[in-house]
């Protein structure tokens, strides 16, 4: 997030985007509905009538996959409409030119006929967007996980630039990262392409300064995506992979290609706290501690950096998830003598420059937000205040493009995937808990009462939903949540697991799986 | 600031406190059942009154404004009578079963009767008869011990905004529910367990899987595991098991947390834990000592970097898993195995 949770409540717009946020960031959905409660104006776009739909001023319930068209639209109606940031957009913003020559074309009208969004409702949305002053975006992987992912955030970029809510408090792009530590993980270097603190793996300097901080040589060929591994485990490029708390085979889409990926591998180790759908198939399984028995931190959703302690002893001869690979790295002949999390941190705070001042006497008791590059600096709240980090703002105008699979005559519906309240990813965890179980213990299929009846399905009834790449049988749930033509999976259950049909089609830049639109075709079981 | 004068000491304060809040920065302990700091005073059940000199009656410390030079005296003989005689009148229909009551040792009934020397009641016993309503998977409510101070009501209202209950009937009568007594189950409820974190008495407990005396158990502060919220949380602890959560009052969640974090819990300590290192023998997992595994990772590993070169090895790291643990992880790959093919499921 650009801003800070705590700034979402005194919003006077919030523009929710691709995100389902009380079921998926319930205590994040109470800071927009206390907003509401203020007197906030709140925006839902979304394929599904989600809770805060319900409570939304605009609600526009967009076909899967047209966020950019319907962005665009809202653009095109600020700059028709002359509702624009000029001072901000000629101060802070470069390229505004080509912006405007993209989205010219993406009139209400023509959006509408993309994206199922009437006009009105886009022009409304738009208004009210650009005429706050403060004004928030929220956007989670409604968003993210398309073929077309990247162009998404670009254009709620553009929106925020044009409308000059960046930089300010209560507005901002928040993405709301779906992990604990997804935030953590990847400003710690858990990426192909960078060292932790985002420095470029390629950039001779980097290189260097990570050669010097680690005594020894080091590649600066970036490596392979998740997406990418699999791909070349199933080449035979790839021979081995070690997996630490990850659950691909359910996570994953294309459940099949996974586990001929992993099947194929020479060697496989897998290290969690369960026996996991995907550490069935490795070589190695090796017992990890949970979180409460481990010290350490987690970088929440606004860059937060905040403790984790130990609350109880391991269990089993279970050990922390470091304590194994340092273990692995000194029989590897790799000397290190870390002896508590304290000392990484203390490392990686050195190698870090967004974690530089910060230590765990500071966060002991309040968590600090990077960028902190100093021991007395107090941490940020809002980035880009004063200017952005690669100096002005760019717009990158996209153009709409389609999902990869289209709905045809023979997968005649658009499949959607999220998760839902009750359950945590892929359930490794809620899986365990009786209550749970009793809410949500089962997968399901949202269907459109319409559609329902043109295929002779009750609520209730097991039905058989077929992708190219797979079959699964779940119960149907009539509701109009989803529009006709649309169908929702939660992805959680193994049984019925979502990501038998989903496409890997990826987005070509951040390779994330377009896991938000696949074609499928339903049938009564 | 203001020149004020609490319990015989003078103190400078802010403008624009509460009596309640005032005595607060200064040390000096107000009582409270209703009141809660992230919600407008309600002044409802009356056991913060104080003596403000000059004033015609008690006043609410929670709802009463400070002013300069006001003299407030927050223990005297008028403000103890006034709380012994509310409690008097709490207790007049309200369960003494504190011997076995769950909330006995965090319960601020029990603590200010304790306080004040309060028994029983001296009225004529007019103890409530209701169900107590276990149809909610994780905490029950017993309006029996309720003692209407209304905070689970503005909660679910002003802070979750769910509005699952609210107060019905009047008088003797009124009491905390759902819409129509239909039962939290089949009410909006969202199981956020944010009602419970902040009933003062023993009428929204959780459920417990384990027995324990609040006195029991060690309570350590973490951050919660599921989204990336980054909730903070107490794990209560005894007998070196995590037995319950409970809310951290401050940011970035103030005192809120969801059904996954406040009631999801017990895969920590569930029996399907993995105990101990495992190796695939024969298609089968067989039981292994933590040296065994090393030797073999560390085997197979070399062998196939040696063969193949660095990168026909990756490693996946985990957005679960802590900032130390990721760092480590990518370092292990990067700077022992040799190659950058290290990623995570940030996409998923």
């Amino acid at each position: 997030m650009t801003n800070s949770i705590a700034e979402i409540e005194d919003a006077e717009v919030i523009f929710i985007i691709g995100s389902n946020t009380t079921e998926n960031h319930p205590v994040i959905g109470t800071f927009v509905k206390r907003a509401k409660n203020k007197g906030a104006k709140i925006i839902v776009a979304d394929p599904r009538e989600i809770e805060l739909a319900k409570l939304s001023d605009v609600f526009m319930q967009l076909k899967p996959g047209t966020n950019v068209a319907l962005l665009n639209a809202m653009m095109n109606v600020i700059i028709e409409e002359n509702l624009q940031d000029e001072e901000f957009i000629k101060e802070r913003c470069e390229n505004y030119d080509e912006l405007k020559e993209v989205v010219k074309d993406y009139t209400p009208e023509k959006a509408e006929v993309i994206t199922g969004v009437k006009a009105d409702l886009i022009r409304e949305a738009a208004r009210i967007y650009a005429k706050a002053d403060k004004a928030c975006i929220l956007y989670a992987m409604g968003v993210t996980q398309h073929a077309t992912g990247t162009e998404n955030v670009y254009s709620i970029a553009n929106l925020a630039m044009l409308c000059g809510k960046l930089g300010k408090e209560s507005c901002g792009v928040n993405p709301l990262r779906g992990q604990n530590n997804v935030q953590g993980a990847c400003d710690m270097g858990g990426l192909p392409d960078v060292f932790p603190g985002y420095q470029k793996v390629h950039i001779k300097e980097n290189v260097e300064k990570f050669e010097k901080a680690w005594g020894v040589k080091l590649s600066d060929k970036p490596g392979l995506t998740v997406s990418e591994m699999f791909h070349e485990a199933i080449k035979g490029k790839l021979k081995a992979l070690y997996i630490m708390g990850e659950n691909p085979v359910i996570s994953d889409p294309d459940t099949k290609h996974v586990i001929e990926a992993l099947e194929k591998l020479e060697f496989l180790v897998v290290q969690d706290i369960f026996l996991t759908e995907t550490a069935q198939y490795a070589d190695v399984v090796l017992p990890a501690a949970s979180f409460a028995e481990k010290d350490g931190t987690f970088t929440n959703t606004e860059r937060r950096v905040q403790r984790v302690r130990k609350a109880i002893n391991n269990v089993g001869q279970s050990k922390a998830d470091w304590e194994i690979i340092v273990d692995i790295m000194n029989r590897m002949g790799y000397k290190c003598s870390y002896k508590s999390a304290r000392d990484i941190f203390d490392e990686l705070a050195k190698v870090t420059p967004q974690y530089a001042g910060i230590d765990y006497d500071r966060i002991e008791n309040e968590g600090i937000q990077w960028p902190c590059p100093t021991k007395d600096h107090p941490g940020t709240k809002i980035l880009h205040k004063d200017k952005f980090a690669r100096g002005k703002g760019l717009f990158k105008p996209t153009k709409y493009r389609t999902s990869a699979e289209q709905p045809d005559d023979e997968y005649p519906f658009i499949l959607t995937t999220g998760r839902i309240l009750y359950h945590y990813h892929t359930m490794t965890m809620t899986g365990k808990n009786e209550g749970l179980m009793k809410i949500a213990g089962e997968s399901y299929v949202e269907i459109n009462p319409m559609d329902a009846k043109k295929y002779g399905i009750s609520d209730g009834d097991l039905v058989e939903v077929t992708s190219r790449r797979g079959s699964v049988r779940v119960k149907a749930k009539i509701t109009d949540v989803v529009n006709e033509g649309v169908v929702f999976m939660p992805f959680h259950y193994a049984d019925g697991s979502a990501n038998v049909l989903t496409n890997t089609a990826y987005d070509e830049v951040t390779k994330e799986p377009e896991l938000k639109v696949c074609a499928v075709r339903i049938k009564k079981a | 600031m203001l020149k004020i004068k609490i319990n015989g000491s003078e103190f400078e304060v802010k403008k624009g406190l509460t009596i309640l809040e005032a005595c607060k920065e200064v040390g000096v302990e107000v009582p409270t059942f209703c009141h809660d700091d992230r919600l407008k005073p309600s002044g409802t059940c009356r056991i913060c009154v104080v003596e403000v000199e000059g004033a015609r009656n008690l006043m609410a410390a929670c709802s009463t404004p400070v002013t300069d030079g006001m003299v407030i005296w927050t223990e005297s003989k008028k403000v103890v009578d006034a709380r012994k005689e509310i409690l008097n009148l709490i207790l007049a229909n309200h369960p003494l079963d504190c011997l076995t009551c769950e909330k006995s040792g965090e319960c601020k009934l029990q603590d200010l009767c304790y306080k004040y020397g309060i028994k029983g009641s001296t009225f004529k016993p007019n103890k409530k008869e209701y169900d107590v309503d276990e149809s909610n998977e994780f905490y029950y409510s017993d309006p029996n011990k309720c003692i209407l101070c209304g905070k689970c009501v503005r909660v679910c209202n002003e802070l979750q905004c769910t509005g699952a209950i609210g107060f019905a009937q009047r008088g003797i009568k009124t009491h905390v529910t759902t819409p129509f007594d239909k039962g939290i189950a089949n009410s909006t409820c969202v199981s956020c367990g944010n009602c419970v974190a902040v009933c003062p008495v023993g009428a929204l407990m959780p459920k417990k899987k384990m027995k324990y005396r609040t006195w029991e158990v060690k309570k350590v502060r973490t951050t919660c595991s599921y989204c990336g919220v980054g909730c903070q949380l107490y794990l209560l602890v005894k007998d070196d098991k995590v037995v319950g959560v409970e809310p951290y009052f401050g940011e970035p969640n103030r005192g809120l947390l969801c059904v996954k974090g406040r009631f999801a819990y017990n895969f920590i300590n569930h029996k399907d834990r993995l105990k101990t290192p495992l190796i695939k023998k024969n298609g089968k997992f067989e039981e292994a000592t933590w040296e065994e595994a090393y030797d073999y990772i560390v085997g197979r590993l070399t062998e196939i970097k040696e063969k193949y070169g660095p990168d026909s090895i990756a490693g996946l790291t985990s957005a679960r898993c802590t900032n130390e643990e990721n760092y480590i992880m990518q370092k292990f790959m990067r700077a022992v195995i040799g190659t950058n093919n290290i990623d995570h499921c940030a996409r998923l």
